[in-house]
């Protein structure tokens, strides 16, 4: 058992943190620790022109194969890389659904062809992709998707009809993957396709969604007659849930740790709040945040658990299933935290009408972390089944 | 960076898993925990003889393993599990880290000797509920190059068993000095408290001018090595709670699969599992902990640069896994309903042995404020 990294990965340390310090300078200044959950439709320009520059010296898509543009980088590197990403400051990756699941779903389950024509655009950071899963009626419930696709013979194209919801970054998005239902007459996660389409297109309209904080990061999309095509289709008709759900098992939780960097300057600025107004010498807030920072360490050791405890089945472990509700409540517990620590300045805004300081978006925005990606009740019931071996809840059919 | 078991590392968990399931189980428990010793004396040979776990840290050339705190964990955690009763924490963790860490030349060779041997030993630091190095209150005195000590310690784990202990005591101008005696010196009396978890004893050992010569000095001016003892065997003793915190779960998960109400085993109601799965998260997050804890002391002890980090891992670890220990231990005791709170199942075991653990070597509003401290400075 190891914790420590290797003089070479250190050396990559210096040279991450160098590069980045070089880079983030001059008009990408204003950047620093913007673009966030909960600040993410703030500079989509200016950051997708950061990650243009990224790219320009190789940081995009780092754990990706070097084959498809990307750095190859092992997972140690790959976790220097994001943690040093986070600590510089560096805004949130606008390109996130692209590199994240975009990508690594292509290279799993895409055609050559598909490979060609989309991965390139990600790497160079010049188009930007957002998810279409979530749907009114599919929520929790996310095989329940109504959104219909059907092929037309005479156009060659796949029609695709039907409503996403909660779609972050739908707005400044160039493209978009779709899970519809290819056969009308399929029930759940059978008879799904997954689709990749343009969002500039008549059959697709955008709305945002105004959130709790008064801003808009997620939108809903509706799709009336919308075109796909017939090449645009990953996998074959039918096989949608199961390269959705192949995205999941992508994430071994390398990019939590620069999420986890992210908290640490979260609650940096909590703790520099609290040695300001004097919250620190109150027993019961130095508790809490004493707290506060043990939870985030854990995190930290959990992910790195994560990381080396690889069965080779590619089935995550204990530590890996419980890690979405650990680190979302962690975070909804720091933003009433940072709103205990900052006592009456905590109702007191940034300016008129409804202009949020950092802290105070934090701690609005979380209140979707232990909803959004699964909610804390459908994590429990993925621990308790998955992880427990508990057995499912008998089924109750709702009469029409 | 490799941050999970090598193989030898694992092989030596689960030798100790298959030998714990075995021996220690809820009859050999019971019937150890209900002698003033509280142990096993065959047992406790067995360990030592057959697993030679006693010598885990012990360097290779005093005839121990010459393994470090990793092993030492991994071992520990699988001694919570099974709520094993025997004097390994006070001997291993608490006597020999701190002959290992305090200790010259002689003290180890000779100590460290009858460890191997089977002999108990434990340490004494702390007079009042006060933890830490802050709560030394024995005092020794110095004439001609012989001390005197006096004080009642409390709370001294294995102390009316063990054969010999560390004291720490402090003089006139506040230092605090080791000592390394054999129990049977005079002025020495060990009195065995009975204790709510009784799988652990606990001793008060009162010192009433108990003179020692130089050759049981192991270190004066010794605040920090007190210290550094005391974040060694704090995690030692929070893998031990991790298991606990994770055998609880397994206990009630399989229980819950088996009792059957409305025409379901309860184990598929989301009431119970939403509950489990808070328990799961506690014990894998715990066990994140202590694990990486368990590499910080090992780089700590070999003088890595992880020293620095010492103190705020233990504080780390013994806050999470004494307060996810008790969490998980109660809500066992709620998922078992009726049984739970029954003598003849076992989870009221593993209940009071949380809470006291929990109090011992720091609770976690201790380590926390420790922490805060820390974040504050």
């Amino acid at each position: 058992m190891k914790i420590s990294f290797s003089a070479e990965d250190e050396k990559f340390r210096v040279e991450v943190a160098t590069w980045l310090k070089d880079n983030l300078a001059g008009e990408f200044e204003e950047l620093k620790f913007r673009g966030g959950p909960g600040d993410e439709h703030m500079f989509p320009e200016e950051r997708k022109k950061w990650e243009q520059q990224l790219a320009s010296g190789g940081w995009t898509c780092v754990g990706w194969p070097k084959e498809y543009g990307g750095r190859g980088l092992s997972i140690e590197q790959q976790v220097i890389f994001h943690e040093e990403y986070a600590r510089s400051g560096a805004p949130g990756h606008v390109g996130h659904i692209g590199e994240g699941l975009t990508g690594p779903t292509l290279i799993a389950f895409g055609t050559d062809e598909q490979k060609k024509k989309y991965l390139p655009g990600i790497v160079a950071a010049t188009e930007l992709w957002c998810q279409g899963y979530s749907e009114p009626g599919a929520g929790s419930d996310l095989a329940n998707v109504k959104t219909k696709a059907r092929f037309d013979e005479e156009k060659g194209k796949w029609i695709i009809n039907g409503q996403k919801v909660w779609t972050s970054l739908a707005h400044e998005s160039d493209y978009i993957f779709v899970i519809a239902r290819t056969d009308p007459d399929s029930e759940k996660h059978k008879g799904l396709g997954f689709f990749l389409m343009k969002m500039d297109q008549p059959g697709i309209e955008v709305r945002g969604i105004e959130q709790l904080t008064g801003t808009s990061e997620f939108n809903e999309v509706f799709f009336d007659d919308a075109e796909c095509d017939a090449d645009d289709i990953v996998g074959a008709p039918g096989d949608g849930w199961k390269v959705a759900m192949g995205l999941l098992g992508f994430e071994r939780g390398v990019s939590t740790l620069g999420q986890q960097m992210q908290f640490q300057n979260e609650l940096d600025q909590v703790i520099e709040t609290a040695k300001e107004n004097g919250a620190s010498a109150d027993p019961i807030i130095r508790q809490r945040i004493a707290k506060a920072h043990e939870g985030l360490k854990i995190m930290r050791y959990n992910s790195m658990r994560t990381l080396s405890d690889d069965a080779g089945d590619g089935a995550l472990q204990k530590e890996a299933l419980m890690y979405k509700l650990y680190w979302a409540t962690w975070h909804r517990d720091l933003g009433e935290l940072a709103m205990d620590v900052m006592g009456a300045e905590s109702e007191v805004l940034e300016g008129g009408p409804y202009e949020l300081s950092r802290l105070q978006s934090m701690y609005l925005f979380v209140r979707s972390d232990t909803i959004y990606g699964g909610t804390n009740q459908v994590q429990r019931n993925i621990i308790a089944e998955r992880g427990l071996g508990m057995p499912r809840e008998p089924k109750v059919t709702i009469k029409a | 960076m490799e941050f999970a078991f090598t193989e030898e590392q694992q092989m030596i968990r689960d030798t100790a898993e298959s030998f714990l399931q075995d021996v220690s189980n809820s009859e050999a428990i019971r019937t150890a925990m209900a002698t003033d010793a509280g142990f096993d004396a065959e047992l406790w040979q067995r360990i030592c003889q057959e697993l030679y776990f006693q010598a885990i840290t012990i360097p290779e050339e005093l005839g121990g393993m010459g393994l470090g705190f990793v092993e030492l964990v991994a071992v520990m955690e699988q001694m919570g599990r099974f709520l094993l009763c025997a004097p390994y924490f006070s001997t291993v963790c608490q006597a020999s880290t701190a002959i290992l860490v305090a200790g010259n030349d002689e003290q180890q060779a000779e100590y460290l000797g009858k460890v191997l041997e089977g002999s108990i030993g434990s340490l004494a630091y702390t007079s009042s509920v006060k933890t830490g190095v802050e709560a030394v209150e024995a005092t020794f005195s110095e004439q001609d190059g012989e001390y005197t000590l006096n004080g009642n310690y409390k709370f001294v784990v294995d102390g009316h068993s063990a054969e010999f202990v560390i004291a720490a005591a402090k003089n006139a101008a506040g230092e605090i000095a080791l000592f390394v005696l054999p129990t049977n010196t005079q002025g020495v009396d060990a009195s065995w408290v009975p204790t709510m978890d009784q799988t652990r004893k606990q001793a008060t050992l009162s010192f009433d001018n108990v003179k020692l010569s130089q050759a049981h000095l192991m270190k004066a001016n010794a605040e920090k090595e007190l210290a550094d003892i005391l974040d060694f065997a704090t995690i030692c003793l929070a893998a031990e709670q991790v298991g606990g915190t994770s055998q609880v779960l397994d206990i009630t998960v399989e229980y819950t699969k088996e009792r059957v109400q409305f025409n379901r085993p309860v184990a598929s109601f989301q009431a119970v599992k939403h509950k489990a799965a808070d328990m799961m998260t506690k014990a894998e997050a715990a066990r994140s902990a202590v694990y990486y804890a368990a590499c910080v002391a090992q780089d700590a002890y070999t003088g890595g640069e992880l020293a620095d980090e010492l103190a705020e891992a233990a504080s780390i670890v013994k806050a999470n896994a004494s307060e996810s220990y008790f969490a998980n231990a109660g809500d066992a005791i709620q998922l078992h309903g009726g049984v739970g709170f029954t003598w003849e199942y076992d989870v009221h075991l593993y209940f009071k042995r949380a809470k006291g653990s929990e109090h011992m070597l720091g609770n976690p509003s201790y380590h926390r404020e420790r922490l805060a401290s820390m974040l504050f400075a």
